[in-house]
């Protein structure tokens, strides 16, 4: 065959810049929107919104939306959905509870066991939409009544905990600090400054700018399409001053939460399992065009299978954070959890049809659900305003999207 | 005659494309008026601003529709005075019935309670005029694609249609069905009904058509007047491509080897109703270095055949043996066919081909994902190496390997297919229509492509309905019939005439 050497003439390069600001305005969008909401509840709070306390509460209360957010992307981008995620949450809480206080089970052995229940719930649900092709929304919906029902059932209506300190550590617990051991306590009367969580936070900023440049650099080497230059550094910046501004905060609180510390993890293992690994790719050509996908040889079945198998571990894992939060299951952990992720997902772009999504935008779209939920307790909005206000949201940012793309 | 129709100084522009550039059209009254081009001409962008898709404001120029200056705002305004566009991917609901499609939108009620037996007797009139005999109460998804063009038909007879523009009609359509839509069109004409023509067969449009537009790269190259002179293939494509196409196919120099890819005694029943055998008894081989073609009506068994070797992605109870160089492969499976070393590649390239929110990159590696990665991880620099690569050697027509294949022309979609295909590393290649609805240049890249994987020392099956396509670029051909293959042939001693016989006599030869 002749080979043609691959030209990019100069004219072309201008309109790359534009197209790749079209492309990406969403994502810059979204993250703006974040900032500008940040801004708004901070002047409304008056300064409350970013005290050390609250900053550690928001975190708390949207790691497990973020966690399941992370798995729910890969269900949604899969074309499918999972509406029982919530009911997961409070039945495997339910059970590790019930394990770990009735039958004084050691939580060392209860914590994986309810990842692998949860991940065989997952199981069950994956099979029977992947192999029996029965809609994911039916037997999620099936998932989502029995398992909150099975939850009432076991626990009667009654909390049960409390639990070992060890595994309320999961939500309540801090990475420990050199001031444990005393190196750097403040005197008495001042206000401890717990040392590492800020270098943990220094380092990741480092690491995000360092990882960050070092990609920006291959792209362009390799001639793919690249940010500009400015808009990289813009984004970076953003980000970078975000870790350096939170990990501050929280180190003048108790430091860095354990839950922030797992949360962290899954989300670069995700970032990394979506845009660089071959399971990634073929679970986005799944949701792209099933049967395209199948006719180039993907186990598609399979792959279904296994994104639902993920979301199941997933909330699992959530219904142990949120039990060990509570320190105690009670029968309505979870009650609408679903409706958070799912709702976090579309905020953060990914499409209801399959194929489209990212890990950044989901993780942003449920911090931007997060904020307002904290913002508007703290200005004592009620509860049912609060929905109003959120499904506003979620629509008009959906809105937003398919108004550009029916314009692009 | 007078002109029905004036499009005068028409330009449309897109966001960084010009797709017309001062096109006029004009149609007279009662002719059967043919538009031709290559993809990306302009072709249905025209349409779409006559029927007013494209509303008056977003184009540039006039519209004069008998007589009078034209401003639509909607589709609904132009098919109010008579203006109704068919579109080539068929607008029908197929759970509903013909009468009730007939009628979609158009319903004879009252207060909106439907009149049910006027629906149905003007449904059997419309039926009647179109030649279709189906009871107006069948479902549209029981119905072919022939029947379902029929109806779209109707269905603009029932709007009182004075001018019917139909895009591709007959692209999906066998031979037999074609011929009986273009005689329609004709009736029509007798009947002072103005037909707007667009297709890519040159043949057929010489057949019916009064005068032919011919647009190039968005503008009006000439209008001719078919009965001013004589017209020919060679003449239309020279205006479309303004270049001589002397050869529509590449030379070829076929260096055929040793026995390489065999299918014996192949059975396979339709997938929903078991004990129908949709493909009875079958054998094949290639050859090494060997384009074999497939010939056939449609519904003949060709792409059941193919898609149930590849992996059984079609039909249940499959049964028989393939073999690759004498040794038996299993190919119980799409992935154990493609490690056995077959690429199918399909005939529906936009839903069974491409990812077509996807770049091009994606498309390129996805049959073959461990070829760009270590351990389950992607190697970036190496995928778009690949993908440049095929972007150069195919020549596919791109900004760049990001772009999405969604924004390519057809005969674009079609290389990445193939690229995706190559890429996979097959031993045999199934291409199933593999230029269908591209344009006469991209299909002459195509066959150059084949020409060079039969050259490589791959085997290549060719299934089409262009039958002369099979004749250019085949060395042998098998002509399939109601799930058997009736007749095989070296290309040198075929014709067009000898594979239509071999059907037409296993037709006569059928048991009652």
């Amino acid at each position: 065959m002749k080979h043609e050497a691959i030209q990019s003439p100069a004219p072309e390069r201008a309109s790359a810049n534009a197209s790749f600001w079209k492309n990406n305005l969403r994502d810059y969008g979204l993250l703006v929107s974040l900032l500008i909401i940040m801004g708004f509840f901070y002047f409304e709070t008056g300064g409350v919104l970013l005290e050390p306390v609250n900053i550690n509460n928001l975190i708390l209360q949207n790691s497990y939306i973020v966690i399941m957010a992370l798995g729910m992307l890969l269900v949604i981008v899969g074309g499918n959905i999972d509406l029982s995620v919530g009911s997961i949450v409070g039945f495997v809480g339910a059970v590790a509870a019930t394990a770990m206080v009735v039958f004084h089970i050691p939580w060392g052995i209860v914590i994986p066991c309810a990842l692998l229940l949860g991940g065989l719930i997952g199981a069950a649900q994956g099979y029977f939409v992947a192999y029996s092709k029965i809609p994911a929304f039916i037997v999620t919906l099936a998932g989502m009544l029995i398992f909150r029902g099975l939850t009432g059932n076991m626990l009667l209506g009654q909390f049960v905990g409390p639990f070992a300190k060890g595994f309320q550590a999961i939500s309540a617990g801090f990475i420990p600090d050199f001031s444990d051991f005393g190196l750097l306590k403040a005197a008495d009367g001042q206000d401890q400054f717990y040392w590492l969580s800020m270098v943990v936070g220094i380092v990741g900023a480092a690491i995000l700018i360092f990882a960050g440049l070092r990609r920006w650099r291959l792209d362009k080497a390799s001639a793919m399409e690249t940010e500009p230059f400015a808009l990289f550094v813009g984004k970076t910046a953003i980000f970078a001053f975000l870790i350096l501004f939170f990990s501050y905060k929280l180190a003048w609180n108790k430091g860095l939460p354990n839950v922030l510390i797992i949360m962290g993890v899954l989300i670069i293992v995700y970032t990394f399992v979506t845009t660089r690994t071959t399971i990634g790719r073929r679970i986005y050509a799944l949701g792209g065009n099933r049967l395209a996908a199948q006719l180039s040889g993907i186990r598609t079945d399979r792959l279904t299978f296994l994104t639902f198998v993920n979301m199941g571990v997933l909330a699992g894992l959530a219904g142990l954070i949120v039990a060990a939060r509570l320190n105690s299951a009670t029968p309505s952990a979870g009650n609408s959890f679903e409706l958070d992720v799912i709702a976090a997902c579309f905020i953060g772009g990914v499409s209801a049809s399959g194929g489209v999504g990212k890990v950044m935008g989901v993780v942003i779209g449920a911090f931007f659900m997060g904020v307002m939920n904290n913002g508007m307790s703290i200005l004592g909005i009620g509860i049912f305003w609060q929905q109003v206000v959120k499904g506003i949201v979620l629509l008009a940012a959906v809105y937003v999207d398919v108004y550009q793309k029916n314009k692009g | 005659m007078n002109a029905i129709l004036e499009m005068r100084g028409i330009s449309k522009s897109f966001p960084g494309v010009k797709a017309l550039r001062d096109v006029n059209l004009t149609v007279r009254e009662g002719e059967i008026h043919a538009i031709c081009g290559e993809n990306g001409a302009g072709k249905s962008t025209l349409m779409k601003v006559l029927s007013g898709v494209y509303p008056y404001g977003s184009y540039e120029g006039q519209i004069f529709y008998r007589g009078e200056e034209r401003r639509f705002a909607r589709i609904a305004d132009s098919e109010h005075v008579g203006i109704i566009i068919i579109h080539q991917e068929l607008a029908l609901v197929p759970l509903l019935s013909i009468a009730e499609n007939i009628f979609l939108g158009n319903e004879p009620a009252t207060f909106g309670v439907i009149n049910w037996s006027e629906a149905f007797s003007r449904t059997r009139d419309l039926l009647q005029k179109v030649g279709l005999r189906e009871s107006p109460n069948a479902l549209i998804t029981d119905l072919g694609v022939g029947k379902q063009q029929l109806v779209e038909i109707a269905k603009a007879l029932a709007k009182k249609v004075r001018l019917l523009i139909l895009d591709e009609p007959t692209a999906s359509l066998n031979e037999s069905d074609s011929d009986a839509l273009l005689k329609l069109l004709l009736e029509f004409k007798g009947q002072g009904i103005t037909s707007i023509l667009i297709s890519h067969k040159l043949n057929e449009l010489a057949k019916v058509a009064d005068s032919i537009t011919v647009l190039r790269d968005g503008t009006t190259v000439e209008t001719i007047d078919c009965h001013a002179e004589k017209i020919s293939e060679g003449r239309i494509i020279k205006s479309m491509v303004g270049r001589e196409m002397s050869d529509r196919y590449p030379p070829r120099t076929p260096a055929i080897g040793d026995k390489f890819f065999e299918v014996k005694s192949w059975r396979v029943e339709h997938p929903q109703h078991a004990g129908r055998e949709v493909i009875k008894q079958v054998d094949l081989h290639v050859n090494r270095g060997e384009v074999v073609g497939i010939a056939g009506l449609m519904g003949a068994g060709r792409t059941e055949f193919a898609m149930s070797v590849f992996g059984r992605a079609y039909g249940r109870n499959v049964s028989g043996t393939v073999l690759m160089q004498g040794v038996e492969v299993d190919v119980s499976t799409i992935q154990k066919a493609v490690a056995a070393g077959i690429a199918y590649v399909t005939e529906d390239r936009k839903t069974l081909g491409l990812i077509l929110n996807e770049d091009i990159k994606n498309n390129v590696t996805l049959a073959n994902l461990p070829g760009i990665a270590w351990r389950g991880v992607i190697d970036d620099a190496r995928e778009a190496a690949v993908a440049n690569q095929y972007r150069g050697t195919l020549n596919i027509r791109s900004s760049g390997i990001l772009q999405k294949t969604l924004n390519l022309s057809g005969g674009n979609q079609q290389k990445v297919v193939l690229s995706k295909w190559l890429f996979a590393q097959p031993k045999v290649l199934i291409l199933d229509e593999p230029t269908r609805g591209i344009d006469v240049g991209a299909k002459y890249e195509i066959y150059t492509i084949i020409n060079e994987l039969a050259a490589s020392g791959k085997g290549v099956i060719v299934i089409s309905s262009e039958m002369p396509e099979l004749l250019g670029i085949c060395d042998r051909i098998y002509v399939m019939n109601e799930g058997r293959f009736v007749d095989e042939m070296a290309a040198k001693d075929a014709s067009q005439e000898k594979i239509m016989a071999s059907i037409m006599r296993q037709y006569a030869a059928a048991p009652p």
